[in-house]
């Protein structure tokens, strides 16, 4: 196909990609940026001014003559204009706000009455006088400064340990694993059951999975809420726990795991199975030594589906985890700060960023698997 | 937190040991219950016939209970809450669907429920495709495919923030930070925000959803457009097609099928859409949408279960038209196959 369409055409190709995945790239771009921005930057410049050096005019005043010496029959006031943990390079200045890059860095220049005012290019500044330096302000200066990029990882300190995205990470991972490893057994034996076995109801069976697929979550938040705090009730347990949201989550993925694992576990050669028996294998053996291990590309597609999907998910948590500041999972943290911390983008910029590493980390590690699964999961009807 | 790691490992060890513990014990009693070896021959029939009745169930078992309790008993047990009060217990019949079509903000809901429908299935399905098609045609297509797909891995709430920062407004004269607005700027109009906006604001937050979703879109269209037969393309070309209407007239038709999975799947996902209203907004500046609704009536005032399961159930009654579709398909699909 890419022999096809003239030259201008597969540039415009190239360029409209190029488009897209810029539209699609510069939004993640953004928090990643603005998390190593202190929180003044933030705010005084755009992101995408962050990499370049920033050349900003700035107006200023030099110290009052309090400080001034006298040297040669003239009296000198000298210093830095940069303050106290500033830097940068002076590229102009000037003493008139109608024209505040009038002297390039370095150069002389004839203020008023035979005074002069150099400025260098790191920000020491002269000015000489041939009289006696009057008055209790300093004199006004204007400069046009550049300021190197600067980053810093003061926000991930902060927010790992004094924001408590720390324990939340914790909490997440804690509901995300089990969750993600125990409906696969339970899904793989059902799926070898509905794929391989004969029995009475099994295409019922199928066709309620099916039909679960797209039964929407919040249907079943109402009733579960309801028995889980009867269930903790009579018990004298809490209501919501760890164990809660796991059973949670796996009935929540089985539809999708039964549906994933039968259609693949379906499609493995009957011979295979046939031979097997013949040899007097049972179907427990038949399950656990030829169909798992041939189902593994399937079985790590649904892994990877289910750890994003608990990982990112904030409505089960919310619901069956609770909202108390020891049990939030990182969604859950991230959404009660932009509550509270609306306005703090260093604060937002960087707990959102920790919370998407983990499933970008995996999904760019694991995308084979995860593009097979969503092919099988979609393609074929879901 | 080294505690909660330890019992956490703890429970991922006892919950893997329980089940394969449950499996093989399971299948271990049913060998001994019923024994194939070492029985008469007649004996030995007839057990096997009764294993082969009772292991199916052993191996569903599991997966069958879990899904009756997580599953099958909150739909029934929503649609008999959806006509009882908010604690539950008095019979109102039909007063919380009443209550619903007469209440502003669920009206509200609805409409934006249909935006949302009309508007994000067709532009992820739309992008997606077009997407597909030109990063087939480069050398560096796969990468682009890759970055353009990244955001399905972002959670609903991590997108919001990142696109919360985009819609970045401040006032009075302020440098604006949120891109969004600074392009605005340049072009020499007047920043907006964005998120309170009449009527517009439900479209800044589908295009999260958009973005999310249009990766999706591509990678299933991508691999069906890899399908097409080689053959008829090139018919097309000896016969003078220009790209345009090889696009439409000859790969379109043939991966039908497939957008409209695409289509209905994001669909179903639509419906279902809360956490992006619920960070973004939470449902002021009329862009409520019924799952989050929903959500709120669960816990508001110390919640309303009636009204909370009413909303649920319209939820649900706009995705059965999509499940029995499903079914069809995967039931057509089966008798064809196997």
């Amino acid at each position: 196909m890419a022999a096809r369409g003239s030259v201008a055409g597969r540039w415009g190709v190239h360029l409209a990609v190029l488009f897209f995945v810029v539209l699609w790239t510069v939004p993640t771009l953004g928090i990643l940026v603005t998390s190593f921005r202190e929180a003044g930057q933030i705010v005084a410049s755009g992101w995408w001014t962050a990499l370049s050096s920033s050349a900003r005019t700035e107006a200023g005043r030099l110290p009052t003559p309090e400080t001034q010496v006298e040297r040669d029959g003239r009296f000198l006031l000298e210093g830095n204009i940069f303050g106290e943990g500033q830097s940068g390079t002076v590229l102009a200045f000037g003493t008139r706000a109608q024209n505040p890059t009038e002297f390039a860095a370095g150069a002389t220049a004839d203020i008023r009455d035979g005074a002069t005012l150099q400025v260098n290019e790191d920000g020491g500044f002269t000015l000489s006088s041939p009289t006696r330096l009057e008055g209790s302000r300093g004199q006004r200066v204007y400069y046009q400064a550049s300021t190197p990029p600067e980053f810093t990882v003061k926000n991930y300190e902060t927010v790992l340990f004094s924001e408590g995205i720390g324990r939340s990470f914790i909490n997440s991972l804690t509901v995300t694993i089990p969750a993600t490893i125990i409906p696969i057994l339970i899904a793989a034996f059902a799926a070898y059951a509905l794929a391989w076995m004969r029995f009475p109801g099994r295409a019922l069976l199928i066709a309620t999975v099916i039909g679960l697929l797209v039964v929407p979550l919040q249907m079943s938040l109402i009733p579960l809420l309801k028995l889980y705090n009867g269930v903790g009730a009579f018990f004298g347990v809490p209501a919501k726990t760890y164990l809660g949201i796991w059973l949670a989550h796996t009935g929540f993925g089985l539809p999708f795991a039964i549906y994933l694992l039968r259609a693949y576990i379906a499609g493995l050669p009957r011979e295979i199975m046939e031979s097997a028996r013949i040899d007097g294998a049972s179907d427990f053996e038949i399950f656990v030594k030829i169909v798992l291990p041939l189902s593994f590309p399937v079985l790590a597609s649904f892994a990877i589906f289910q750890f994003l999907w608990v990982w990112n998910d904030l409505l089960v948590a919310m619901v069956f985890l609770g909202t108390g500041t020891e049990q939030l999972v990182l969604t859950g943290k991230l959404n009660a700060l932009l509550g509270s911390k609306g306005g703090d983008w260093e604060i937002l910029t960087t707990s959102a960023f920790i919370t998407i590493l983990v499933p970008i980390a995996v999904f760019f590690a694991l995308q084979r698997y995860f593009v097979r699964g969503l092919l099988a999961g979609s393609v074929k009807g879901g | 937190m080294a505690s909660q790691i330890v019992s956490a490992i703890l429970t991922v060890l006892v919950g893997v040991f329980g089940c394969v513990a449950y499996f093989w014990g399971a299948n271990r009693l049913l060998d001994l219950a019923y024994p194939a070896h070492g029985v008469s021959g007649m004996r030995a029939v007839d057990n096997l016939r009764r294993q082969g009745l009772i292991r199916p169930w052993l191996f569903v078992g599991p997966a069958l209970i879990l899904l009756g309790v997580y599953l099958v008993y909150p739909v029934v047990e929503t649609l008999r809450l959806s006509l009882f009060d908010r604690g539950g217990t008095n019979f109102v019949g039909l007063a919380n669907y009443e209550w619903a079509f007469g209440d502003r903000e669920f009206r509200n809901s609805i409409f934006n429920n249909f935006l949302w429908l009309l508007v994000v299935p067709a532009a992820c399905t739309f992008l997606g495709l077009i997407i597909a098609v030109l990063t087939d045609r480069i050398w560096w297509g796969t990468i682009a495919k890759s970055l353009i797909f990244m955001p399905l891995a972002i959670s609903f709430v991590g997108a919001s923030v990142i696109w919360k920062f985009i819609y970045e407004y401040r006032g009075g004269g302020q440098t604006q930070i949120g891109i969004l607005n600074a392009i605005v700027q340049s072009l020499g109009l007047e920043p907006q925000v964005w998120i309170s906006l009449p009527f517009w604001n439900n479209f800044f937050l589908m295009a999260i959803l958009i973005w999310i979703q249009t990766g999706f879109a591509m990678v299933i269209l991508s691999a069906a457009l890899r399908g097409i037969p080689e053959e008829t393309i090139e018919a097309a070309v000896i016969d003078g097609a220009n790209p345009f209407q090889i696009f439409w007239k000859i790969m379109v038709p043939q991966i039908w099928g497939t957008i409209a999975v695409v289509w209905t799947t994001i669909t179903i996902l639509v419906l279902k859409v809360f956490d992006i209203v619920l960070t973004m907004t939470n449902g002021q500046w009329n862009t409520q949408v019924l799952a989050n609704l929903m959500f709120d009536w669960m816990f508001r005032g110390g919640g309303d279960f009636g009204r909370g399961a009413a909303i649920a159930v319209v939820i649900m009654l706009a995705v059965v038209p999509i499940m029995i579709w499903n079914i069809r398909q995967a039931t057509r699909e089966a008798d064809g196959g196997h």
